[in-house]
């Protein structure tokens, strides 16, 4: 059987009919017991299993699944990876992440897509223009890469903006982080889970959890609709739903779930080489490899676990693209849907032991939550594997909202989530 | 567009609201008594729950608050009703 992927076994698969190629993952029963058990096959938990195996030698592990992996919020988003935020705590968590991504593809043997074409984030009046300076010191400081643009630097990179005399969002300068960019999302799941697998990691689908084991005060495995797992640490990484996993195992979280919606266009030649972002039109644009336009914006202002959004929101979104590139008028939108993200307070995840001993939290990451998959892995995974947190992860431990100590990137760096 | 229920201004667009909080997050009494976990789950815990919910809405353009139930998965939504100061 073919397990590596290379030119090489293209080669050879390819002349013997595509026979030999190894599933990508297993889909085993689950074992009444193992090490460490993960809530969710997205990103984060999938990459919390690879780092237990690769970091930490811990491979008795099962991941559990109620839909199929990589099916919520890792194949609803707009891939986008960047890591321009203000606070010293959000870049450190952040970069860790896009410097994970940079070696990914060679370190999973999976192509994840990568693409640095940078990302920009646009100032609309010359006042802010200060404010861009503050961020993009912060950066800077903090040891990211960080470029602050005069309107003619914008102007030369992203030609196809509305620089007319009555645009709507005039363009004084921007902020760009070249490192920033895109990846394939649904890679990014499918190469995690095949790594995992390979490690001897299972992977269940199709498998929900109904309940936690408490015993003496701690979590001692799950109750699931394949049976009882038992496992004395328990990760969970599930996004919109940690409310819901919170109040089966007794306890709330500071967070808010909400849809976030996302649209394509039908695909077109290449035509937009960077991520962009007008914050005053809450509209962002990437052109996927596939050549479609991938745009988003602001959260749905309603609360919900509805995985459809709402059309308020989506109608400022394409507003605001057109306003940004009147070229895009007659593009015809091809799929719009939504995937329901956890908002913190002040918009920074939460990484850290639960108040039920013995389970894991990793979530709030509100709209952000793609671009940090490879951190939010190797933090819950060394929380799993020694009980401690990193030195990454400890600031955002969930005693942050008892003793004060928030992280606002809403304020901080002006982004949304 | 979604239609919300003022119950002093009748049916309007959900832009023109303005999401509150839980229904019945009493603020807790007894100031330098209460211990930093109890201000936490006041100020920041939120039930968050999947299905039927109650909730504090403001009607924007008319600046009141009143009291909303919902179900957050189908998004059905019965018509607002006032707040009377005993909302546990």
């Amino acid at each position: 059987m073919t397990r590596r992927y290379s030119a090489f076994s293209l080669l050879r698969e390819g002349l013997s009919g595509q026979k030999g190629w190894e599933p990508a993952w297993r889909s085993p029963d689950p074992k009444p017991r193992y090490d460490v058990v993960i809530i969710g096959a997205g990103g984060h938990g999938l990459a919390t299993a690879y780092y237990l195996a690769k970091n930490h030698g811990i491979t008795n592990v099962a991941v559990i699944e109620k839909g199929w992996l990589g099916g919520g919020n890792t194949g609803r988003n707009t891939t986008v990876i960047r890591s321009n935020y203000f606070y010293p705590e959000s870049v450190a968590l952040y970069d860790l992440a896009l410097r994970l991504y940079e070696g990914l593809s060679r370190d999973l043997n999976y192509n994840i897509m990568l693409s640095q074409r940078g990302m920009l984030n646009l100032v609309h009046f010359p006042a802010d223009m200060e404010m861009a300076a503050r961020l993009t010191n912060a950066m800077q400081i903090n040891g990211v890469d960080a470029e602050l643009l005069d309107r003619d630097q914008v102007r030369a990179m992203l030609p196809i903006y509305n620089y007319g005399p009555d645009a709507r969002y005039p363009v004084a300068g921007g902020v760009l982080q070249p490192r920033g960019g895109i990846a394939r999302h649904d890679a990014v799941a499918w190469g995690y889970a095949r790594a995992a697998s390979r490690a001897g990691v299972d992977i269940i689908q199709q498998c929900e959890v109904q309940d936690f084991i408490i015993e003496g005060g701690r979590c001692r495995g799950l109750h699931t609709t394949k049976g009882e797992i038992r496992a004395d640490r328990v990760g969970m990484a599930v996004a919109g739903h940690s409310s819901v996993m919170a109040a089966k195992a007794g306890f709330s979280l500071p967070l808010i779930s909400y849809a976030l919606q996302a649209c394509v266009s039908e695909p077109v030649k290449p035509i937009l080489d960077c991520t962009v972002i007008a914050p005053g039109a809450a509209t962002y644009a990437s052109q996927s490899d596939k050549g479609e336009l991938v745009v988003g914006g602001a959260l749905d202002r309603v609360p919900s676990y509805g995985q459809r959004g709402n059309l308020p929101v989506l109608q400022g979104v394409v507003a605001g693209l057109i306003e940004m590139f009147p070229i895009f008028r007659q593009l015809k939108l091809m799929r719009q849907w939504a995937g329901i993200v956890d908002v913190a307070p002040d918009s920074s995840p939460i990484i850290g032991e639960s108040p039920l001993p013995g389970l894991f939290l990793n979530c709030g990451w509100g709209t952000g939550g793609f671009k940090a998959i490879p951190a939010g892995g190797t933090l819950l995974a060394h929380l799993l594997a020694t009980g401690q947190h990193h030195d990454i992860s400890r600031p955002f431990d969930l005693d942050r909202f008892a003793n004060g100590r928030l992280i606002d990137e809403a304020a901080g760096s002006g982004i949304a989530h | 567009m979604q239609i919300f229920t003022c119950p002093f201004c009748g049916p309007r667009p959900e832009t023109e609201f303005h999401f509150g909080g839980d229904l019945g997050n009493a603020r807790p009494e007894g100031f330098r008594a209460v211990s930093d976990d109890e201000w936490s789950r006041y100020l920041y815990h939120r039930r968050n729950e999947k299905g039927a919910v109650r909730e504090v809405w403001m009607h924007m353009t008319c600046g009141e608050l009143f009291a909303m139930e919902r179900d957050s998965v189908t998004m059905e939504a019965a018509p607002g009703h006032a707040l009377h100061g005993d909302a546990p």
